[in-house]
């Protein structure tokens, strides 16, 4: 390649073209550390063990809750999407024939789910689960909305998972004679498994980040819930609140560390998880 | 037997979201049509006036609101994220790349909420002391946007210029075309039903977005001024009033939303084509 200095004797036209696609790049390297950057030095010096009390109070707005509260509305939400999500993938890439006018259908389905914004997921959740149901603000309704919002992430992650399992695995247990059930759930299932696991990690990584779902299905109370039917607040849903009061600025930075930690570090695992699945397409 | 019972459970697992999409179509407009019909139609979507004590629901300020921010978003957004797919596709070093791609997909999974806590203490301060007030504006929730779709775009126009194949680019130099010239006048225009899908689905993520906009915008209920005043989208004005809505209130917000819902079918059957025509190329 020439040289910034050649390309503008050759040609200037080049050179600008060349200045300003870099230039481009700079800018969003840059607001992307600065914005890391900027959360995680405000924030850090305030991750005190306050932060960490067993219970929230108007002086002491302690995160731990929210977090306990994140990880059970995480595990239901997951526990309600991952089995339909995944025996869903299993029809469309192993069974479903193609132009089958159903799976048209679930695509376009698919599809529309992940296009639609996390409020009107919020409001349908709140007029199906919370007041059609009769569920009022809780876990359950969160966990429910919740759940249909990541069902086409999973669905997604899961195809594509077994999608990249080669022919081979199954064409050699068809060969031993196995049926077509015990092929997909001893032989493709398995060697899958990273990709979906990736899925549910990404999916997760989702779930922890919501805010505009949960406010009106889950509800803001900052305690530990009874039972399912307890109101409950996530970390995205205390940091949006502690923004939004503006008394606790020093903790609301430090629960945006603690809540951008929890999720980069979600997302990177999931990375790694898919690149295992990588590897495995790559070694036949 | 045992392997028609599973099949049958696949299939019905996979008419779940055929199913859910349905339950969401089914009672978004059937709580949203009639209070529509009641307000009248003509009044709710094209009423200047949001006074929800006085029974006043006209929602135009918001569809306004939610295009301008776009708008904006876009306008910021779609040039820098091109420009930096072109440069991760073909201008990219090996080992920058291994650092700039986990970065970018990292960006896409940080949680709207603090975008919108960084746009808060950040990008609204900075405009503040720069043109007086808050700060709290279409600029700033426009910038935040812009911010926050660029790795949807970023990485969709990648992909579509990867997708170009090498013919192009390898017959653009054997012409005598520099290498920029041959990524900007041969590789880009075969990429660009792919790169327009990559913005089509980031204008998506822009008119959703809610709470960071919420945090960011300022939110009074009136006709966007200038690019300097604030201004509320559909999407906060849900979030806004819903906590405390009652009757006729709690109804027209979540007509509201059957409006913002609405444009994203709009949005997303917009994708679909210009997905369709990028495969008939």
């Amino acid at each position: 390649m020439l040289t910034l200095r050649e390309l503008f004797r050759v040609d200037p036209v080049s050179f600008f073209l060349r200045l300003l696609v870099r230039a481009a790049a700079a800018v969003t390297a840059l607001l992307m550390t600065f914005l890391v950057g900027y959360i995680l030095i405000r924030g850090a010096p305030h991750i005190t063990p306050d932060l960490f009390a067993p219970r929230y109070t108007s002086e002491n707005v302690s995160l731990l809750p929210a977090l306990v509260n994140t990880v059970l509305m995480a595990g239901l939400s997951l526990a309600l999407a991952v089995p339909f999500g995944v025996c869903a993938a299993i029809w469309l890439a192993e069974y479903a024939k193609r132009g089958n006018k159903l799976v048209a259908a679930v695509r376009l389905a698919a599809e529309t789910l992940s296009g639609i914004p996390s409020i009107i997921y919020g409001l349908f959740g709140m007029l199906m689960f919370v007041m059609a149901f009769g569920w009022g603000y809780s876990l359950l309704s969160g966990a429910f909305t919740l759940a249909i919002m990541i069902l086409p992430l999973m669905m997604r992650a899961t195809e594509e998972a077994l999608l990249a399992v080669p022919d081979m695995y199954r064409e050699g247990s068809f060969g031993l004679g196995a049926g077509k059930l015990r092929t997909v759930f001893s032989i493709v299932l398995p060697a899958a498994a990273p990709g979906i696991l990736a899925g549910v990690i990404l999916s997760t990584g989702r779930i922890v980040g919501e805010t505009a779902a949960l406010i009106f299905t889950a509800g803001t109370v900052a305690e530990l819930p009874k039972t399912a039917l307890s109101s409950t607040r996530t970390l995205s849903v205390h940091l949006y609140i502690l923004a939004n009061e503006g008394f606790h600025t020093e903790q609301a930075y430090a629960t945006a560390v603690v809540l951008l930690l929890v999720v980069l570090g979600i997302n990177g695992l999931s990375a790694y998880a898919a690149k295992r699945v990588g590897r495995l397409g790559g070694s036949k | 037997m045992m392997e028609n019972v599973t099949r049958a459970l696949f299939i019905a697992a996979a008419c779940v979201c055929v199913i859910c999409v349905a339950l969401i179509c089914l009672f978004l407009f059937a709580n949203g049509i009639p209070t529509i019909a009641r307000i009248g139609a003509a009044d709710f979507l094209l009423g200047t006036r949001w006074k929800p004590v006085q029974e006043i629901f006209g929602i135009l300020p918001m569809i306004v609101g939610s295009v301008y921010v776009t708008a904006g978003a876009a306008l910021f957004g779609v040039p820098l994220g091109i420009l930096t797919a072109v440069f991760m596709a073909r201008f990219c070093g090996k080992r920058l790349y291994k650092v700039m791609n986990p970065a970018i997909s990292l960006m896409a999974g940080v949680p709207s909420v603090v975008y919108g806590f960084f746009g808060l203490t950040v990008i609204a301060p900075a405009l503040g002391s720069l043109y007086g007030g808050t700060g709290k504006c279409m600029l700033t929730a426009s910038l935040l946007l812009a911010f926050m779709v660029l790795p949807t775009i970023v990485g969709v126009s990648e992909a579509a210029i990867r997708a170009v194949p090498d013919s192009y680019y390898e017959g653009a130099l054997a012409l005598g075309a520099t290498h920029e010239r041959a990524v900007f006048r041969s590789v880009l225009p075969a990429a660009k039903s792919g790169i327009m899908a990559g913005v089509v689905l980031g204008i998506g993520r822009a008119v959703g977005e809610t709470m960071a906009v919420v945090m960011v915008a300022g939110n009074q209920p009136v006709m966007p001024g200038s690019p300097l005043a604030g201004l509320r989208t559909l999407t906060a004005n849900i979030v806004m009033e819903m906590g405390y809505a009652a009757d006729l209130h709690r109804e027209a917000l979540i007509a509201t939303g059957v409006v913002l819902f609405v444009f994203i079918l709009m949005i997303n059957g917009l994708l679909g084509l210009t997905k369709r025509s990028g495969e008939k190329c």
